[in-house]
């Protein structure tokens, strides 16, 4: 560990939190339909989409409306993009001439990117056309980040509220999400890329001859544009195989900067907008205090095993653990991308994360399986960890001496039912399918590695799938009907079967009436508050996946300090 | 109050709990805890493997034998922990079910007596009982008035009295009439009278499930339910890893994983709480009750009993000028001699304290007594051919315009009265012959200490409001001195109502307690209604809670019960899931280690093999529900403090040792186990 590293860990932590106030007002102003700056001049434009689609703004959803609107509005998006990816050789902007997609390929993509998961089976350069990349992925990475955060509003309101049977139109929380806050961010920070270096075109590959005479097709096109929602979205699907380490997506440490920034800076922000939506900023920071507190833990472990001896490299007369890693960023700036993308669930990457150490690879892993409540993906991250919030009240709250409450609300068998309910999804993906795939052949077909790493790559997989994060530990070929399906399952239930008690616990939530605090309050915008809600994601979110993390990563980690790998 | 302390274990108790435990074995009755019927459900599974096991003699039989032996031990200790409570339960039941022996009932029908058996009894039927005989069952006295010996349910020997009409004609049913003929509609069938209740919720059999101990159930089934997942995923792992796993290790990891230690006495808690409120005499009706108590932000006191002592006392003479205070401490004395009312008692006191007055006795003096009347308002004594009166100033007022003597009444009355009243206490004139001599100042005397614990209310976020029939003048004093944070005077059940409302719609839980009839929508509406064992039936029926001591300052201490038991199922479910920490760190080396040696850097505690590993962990999960249940019983302790100091001191003791602790026993069963080489 190096101090120039920490300054970078530290400049990065510095200028999210000096994100989280201003942007969470804008915010506000928008999911609240209040007047800004934008609305005077897009409002015509966010009108005449109420008009065409005969909605009606001002009317308020109930839990199940908002639900259902949300499900045909994902279930319709799925089916355009699965369209699309079936029959993109007859449709233009396709001058590789790519033929489609495979059934089981499209399925997975399709999914994949309706959830903001962005797992990718495919390599991007050599699979999709930019038709596809355009109007299929991009345009799921705005909407499906959209309705996260339109979620995470919807539940805030269910906190906010006393008595109220609503919890706000999700048509309009959909557009003003993308037309005030998505798009508006998305342009200046594709044209800030172009100016890094990243392509925008429309161009057929182009073909160069390297220096020893070998042909090359270097691979171009649209990738500013998609670039910049899938990190402010936290989408990321590469446009490239390579994803950020490609130096067309990610050429420069300055873009690498805004990259992490842009990954982190809507889910933090969204702390605030709930802290503000609720009366008391003291409760966003709060929970953004937590996400914060796992985070920094998070990049420390990471950094410190990936720096610490490797015996086998020593060996070799290596100091360094650059396997994977591209010069251009260096250790710090690989693990700080690689906790940041797991934490928040991003899964854009500029390093292999199975090449880090395997206790440096663990804290990805780990970040996943908590839930992607460190920060998490745009939205999907604040009502998860709320979930956990309401968990850590119910389980510790009653030591006060009152029944267990959280901004004035009663948490009641019918929340904890639903929190337990939520919670449960990802564990049996996540672990189901693992240890499925771990004893059939169809499962141990795509592995490159054998023992405990070959199982931290099918670990890693269905993680990742589960808690639509989408990056990949790499060393895994899933593309295959198996892997396909299964993860694709993984990716339905890691989304929608958090997503619908969720809102159910919102409605609930929002039709009770909210208790007055008082000196006899459980006290939940303090540091104790903090740490035992840090203790519980850690022991509940965290200890269900000890037994496979010991099979996997750990497994590993003490092998290699006996001087063996796998 | 009338506490009886037992010892937390009763030697009487301990047998006959442990029978229970056995019997509480049977599926239905396990069936009501989820947790600890998976436990069962897991220890029965793994028995049959061993049974199948111990026939095709495999090997490793005395380690899986004593894996097993602890599973099983695991469920009889949760049986045991609930017997033990509902023993205790049962043993203060006994105690009030010795008062229900069979009783005859005198029925009146068509003007006809006749004697059926008590049992009989149904609502609305009319019985008369006369002196010595028991109440047959509950009632309101419609004729009569009687003196009743209540000793049997409150334990207060003094006998009190019932009467038709009015706020003191509820009867109950196994009291005793010591004196008089009372009529008596019965209000409850027989089976469901209060004693009945009363004995069955002490028993725990008509024990339902609370609103939050339902929940915390759901949470802990859930949290199983996670650790199924993770258990039951371990032989995928260990398969692919090219080892093998043995069920019954994962029996126990699994078992030692779920939260057996709430789960096993959280229902002990329950039954704990509800004793411990009988103990101090108060009958919650229903544990949800017990539940709001603990959640109450507003209580509404009545100031007469509970903030101030009962009675008011004289605090100082004020002769009116022109009089010798000694000539006017002197009548005051005199007209209170033989005034037995509390207040003419502390004017003698008073008397004698200030100005060294000594009691006289009355007899010497050939005086004569005139006692307090409705139409004269005043109380006095002519002595000497003096005639000497005190009472309310007016009375005083009107007694001085009417007599012949013809005196003046001194505009200073008027002023030093409204003095007296501003400052919270009550005047009252004294005057001889006709002319006013003075004023005896008469004060509320607030009850020693009662502003600390007023203090202590606040810092809990607890609202106080005195409830009184004062003047807001005098209530506005006597709150300030008392240090309650709000009074509501010149209370009608009406106003009282209204305040109850008022303090709902901010989103706080109101606990009042009252007495009559017209108390009762009060206490309906209250989340806590605490009734007056002395009260109408009506009242009764209305409150949640009824105090068979009818002592109004218990308020108190029920909402501390209340948070005591919700503390003690928060604090012991932080314990029970912080102990996984350590679990995990006992049994997942144990596990994996025969293929994957180099876990056994993950054996921190140093245990001396995998399987005295896994038998330490599942012995210290069993014994720390033994180990527990003195806790579980007594309650965590308990002082008033502010939400957050509560939590980081609870935080410290049961998530932190929640987290320590087990690595300690673990260890020391794993040191026993090895030494004795059972593993």
């Amino acid at each position: 560990m190096t101090a120039l590293g920490w300054l970078q860990i530290l400049v990065f932590c510095g200028l999210i939190i000096l994100l989280v106030r201003p942007l969470g007002g804008y915010i506000l102003r928008v999911v609240e339909g209040r007047r800004h700056g934008l609305s005077v001049v897009l409002g015509p434009l966010e009108r005449l989409f109420y008009r065409a689609a005969g909605v009606d703004p001002q009317r308020e959803q109930s839990w199940h409306g908002y639900a259902l609107a949300m499900l045909a509005f994902n279930f319709a998006g799925f089916a355009l993009l699965y369209l699309i990816l079936r029959t993109q050789q007859w449709l233009p902007l396709n001058p590789q001439a790519l033929p489609a997609l495979s059934p089981h390929l499209a399925f997975n993509t399709a999914i994949s990117f309706v959830t903001n998961t962005n797992w990718q089976s495919y390599g991007g350069e050599a699979t999709m056309s930019y038709l596809s990349q355009m109007i299929g992925l991009t345009v799921q990475n705005f909407v499906s980040a959209a309705t996260g955060i339109a979620l995470a509003i919807a539940l805030s309101r269910g906190f906010a509220r006393r008595q109220a049977q609503a919890l706000g139109n999700f048509w309009a929380d959909l557009t003003r999400v993308t037309l005030y806050i998505l798009l508006p961010l998305c342009l200046p920070y594709a044209l800030f890329l172009v100016w890094q270096g990243v392509p925008q075109n429309l161009l057929p590959y182009t073909e160069a001859t390297t220096l020893e005479g070998a042909k090359q097709l270097i691979a171009q096109g649209p990738i500013a544009s998609q670039e910049a929602i899938k990190m402010l979205g936290t989408n990321g699907g590469g446009f490239l195989n390579a994803n950020s380490a490609h130096p067309f997506e990610n050429p420069t440490a300055l873009s690498n900067l805004a990259q992490m920034l842009s990954i982190f800076a809507i889910g933090a922000a969204l702390t605030n907008v709930f802290g503000r939506m609720v009366g008391d900023e003291k409760q966003g920071w709060a929970l953004f205090g937590a996400m914060g507190i796992l985070f920094l833990a998070g990049v420390a472990a990471a950094y410190w095993a990936e720096t610490s001896a490797n015996p086998l490299l020593q060996a070799a007369g290596v100091d360094a653990n650059l396997e994977g890693k591209e010069v251009r960023f260096g250790i710090p700036a690989s693990v700080l991308f690689a906790v940041i993308t797991t934490a928040a669930s991003c899964g854009a990457v500029n390093a292999m994360h199975d090449s880090l150490m395997p206790l440096a690879g663990m804290v990805p892993m780990i970040n996943m399986q908590l839930g992607e409540v460190v920060i998490g993906g745009v939205g999907a991250g604040l009502y998860g960890m709320l979930l956990f919030v309401i968990l850590a009240v119910f389980i510790a709250g009653l030591m006060v001496g009152r029944t267990p409450e959280y901004l004035g609300k009663k948490i009641e068998a019918r929340e904890v039912k639903l929190t337990v309910l939520a919670i449960l999804a990802s564990p049996l993906c996540i672990l189901g399918f693992t240890s499925l795939a771990g004893v059939l052949d169809l499962g141990l077909a795509g592995l490159q590695d054998r023992g405990p790493h070959g199982f931290s790559e099918i670990l890693y997989a269905y993680t990742s799938a589960a808690a639509n994060n989408g990056s990949a530990f790499a060393g895994l070929t899933a593309n295959s009907p198996f892997y396909d399906t299964t993860l694709g399952i993984a990716m339905l239930l890691g989304r929608f079967a958090i997503i619908l008690p969720m809102l159910a616990i919102a409605g609930s939530l929002g039709a009770k009436n909210t208790v007055a605090p008082s000196g006899g309050t459980f006290p939940t915008n303090n540091g104790l508050f903090v740490a035992l809600l840090v203790g519980v994601v850690l022991i509940v979110g965290g200890l269900t996946f000890f037994p496979a993390l010991a099979l996997g990563p750990i497994a590993e980690q003490f092998a290699l300090l006996q001087g063996s790998s796998y | 109050m009338t506490q009886k302390s037992k010892s937390l274990f009763d030697r009487a108790l301990l047998a006959p709990a442990a029978q229970d435990a056995l019997r509480k074995l049977s599926p239905a009755k396990l069936a009501r805890n989820p947790v600890i019927f998976i436990t069962a459900l897991v220890a029965a599974l793994s028995t049959v493997l061993f049974l199948r096991d111990a026939i095709t003699s495999a090997g490793g039989l005395l380690f899986s034998g004593q894996v097993i032996a602890w599973l099983w031990f695991t469920v009889l200790f949760a049986n045991f922990a609930e017997a033990i409570a509902e023993g205790r339960g049962k043993a203060q039941a006994a105690e009030l079910r010795k008062t229900r022996t069979q009783t005859l009932a005198n029925r009146l029908r068509d003007g006809r007596v006749e004697a059926v058996n008590a049992t009989e009894l149904r609502v609305g039927d009319r019985v008369r009982v006369s002196a010595g005989e028991t109440i047959p069952g509950d009632g309101d006295v419609v004729l009569g008035v009687a003196t009743v010996d209540e000793s049997a349910i409150t334990g207060e020997s003094a006998p009190v009295i019932r009467e038709a009409g009015g706020d003191r004609s509820a009867v109950t049913g196994g009291t005793r009439v010591l004196s008089d003929t009372i009529e008596i509609r019965i209000t409850a069938a027989s089976g469901s009278s209060f004693l009945d209740r009363m004995i069955s919720l002490v028993e725990g059999a008509a024990r339902q499930k609370t609103p939050n101990e339902i929940a915390l159930n759901v949470l802990l089934a859930g949290m199983s339910l996670i650790f199924v997942l993770a258990v039951a995923t371990i032989p995928g792992f260990a398969r692919y890893a090219g080892g093998q796993v043995s069920v019954i290790v994962l029996a126990a990891l699994f078992v030692t994983l779920i939260p057996t230690t709430i789960g096993a006495l959280l229902s002990a808690i329950g039954i704990a709480g509800m004793n411990r409120l009988v103990r101090f005499n108060v009958l919650a009706l229903s544990g949800r009750a017990v539940e709001a108590a603990g959640d109450v932000d507003t209580l509404l006191l009545d100031k007469t009993g509970t903030i101030t002592l009962g009675n008011r006392q004289a605090t100082a003479f004020h002769p009116l000028p022109g009089v010798y205070e000694h000539e006017m401490v002197d009548a005051a004395q005199l007209s209170s001699l033989s005034d037995e009312t509390p207040e003419g008692r502390s004017i003698v006191i008073l008397a004698k304290q200030k100005h060294g007055l000594r009691g006289r006795e009355m007899a010497p003096l050939h005086a004569k007594f005139i006692p307090f009347t409705a139409q004269t308002r005043m109380s006095g004594v002519d002595v000497d051919g003096q005639e000497i009166r005190k009472g309310a100033i007016d009375a005083v007022k009107d007694y001085v315009k009417a007599h012949p003597a013809g005196h003046a009444i001194p505009a200073e009355l008027d002023e030093i009265a409204a003095r007296i009243a501003k400052g919270g206490g009550t005047p009252l004139a004294v005057a001889r012959d006709g002319r006013v001599l003075g004023v005896v100042q008469l004060k509320d005397i607030v009850k020693g200490g009662i502003r600390e614990r007023f203090a202590e209310l606040r810092e809990m976020g607890i609202r106080t409001v005195m409830i009184t029939g004062d003047n807001p003048m005098t209530a506005a004093a006597i709150a300030a001195e008392a240090g309650v944070d709000d009074f509501l005077a010149q209370a009608t059940p009406e106003k009282k109502l209204e305040l109850i409302r008022a303090e709902q719609a901010k989103g706080k839980l109101v606990a009042m307690c009252g007495d009559g009839t017209n108390d009762a929508p009060a206490l309906a509406q209250a989340d806590v209604g605490v009734a007056m064992q002395t009260g109408t039936a009506a009242a009764r029926e209305a409150g949640n809670m009824v105090d068979l001591d009818s002592d109004p300052t218990k308020l108190i201490e029920i909402v501390g019960i209340g948070k005591q038991m919700l503390m003690t199922r928060g604090a012991l479910t932080t314990f029970s899931i912080a102990n996984d920490v350590a679990k995990y760190f006992a049994i997942i080396p144990a596990l994996f280690i025969a293929f994957y040696p180099q876990l056994g850097a993950l054996n921190v505690m140093g245990l001396a093999s995998p399987q005295s590993a896994i038998l330490s962990a599942i012995i210290f999960n069993a014994l720390i529900i033994l180990a527990l249940i003195p806790l579980a019983l007594r309650g965590v302790g308990y002082r008033p403090a502010p939400a957050a100091r509560l939590l980081s001191r609870n935080l410290a003791i049961y998530g932190l040792g929640g987290l320590i602790v087990p690595f300690i026993g673990i260890k020391l069963i794993d040191l026993l186990v090895a030494a004795a080489g059972l593993a």
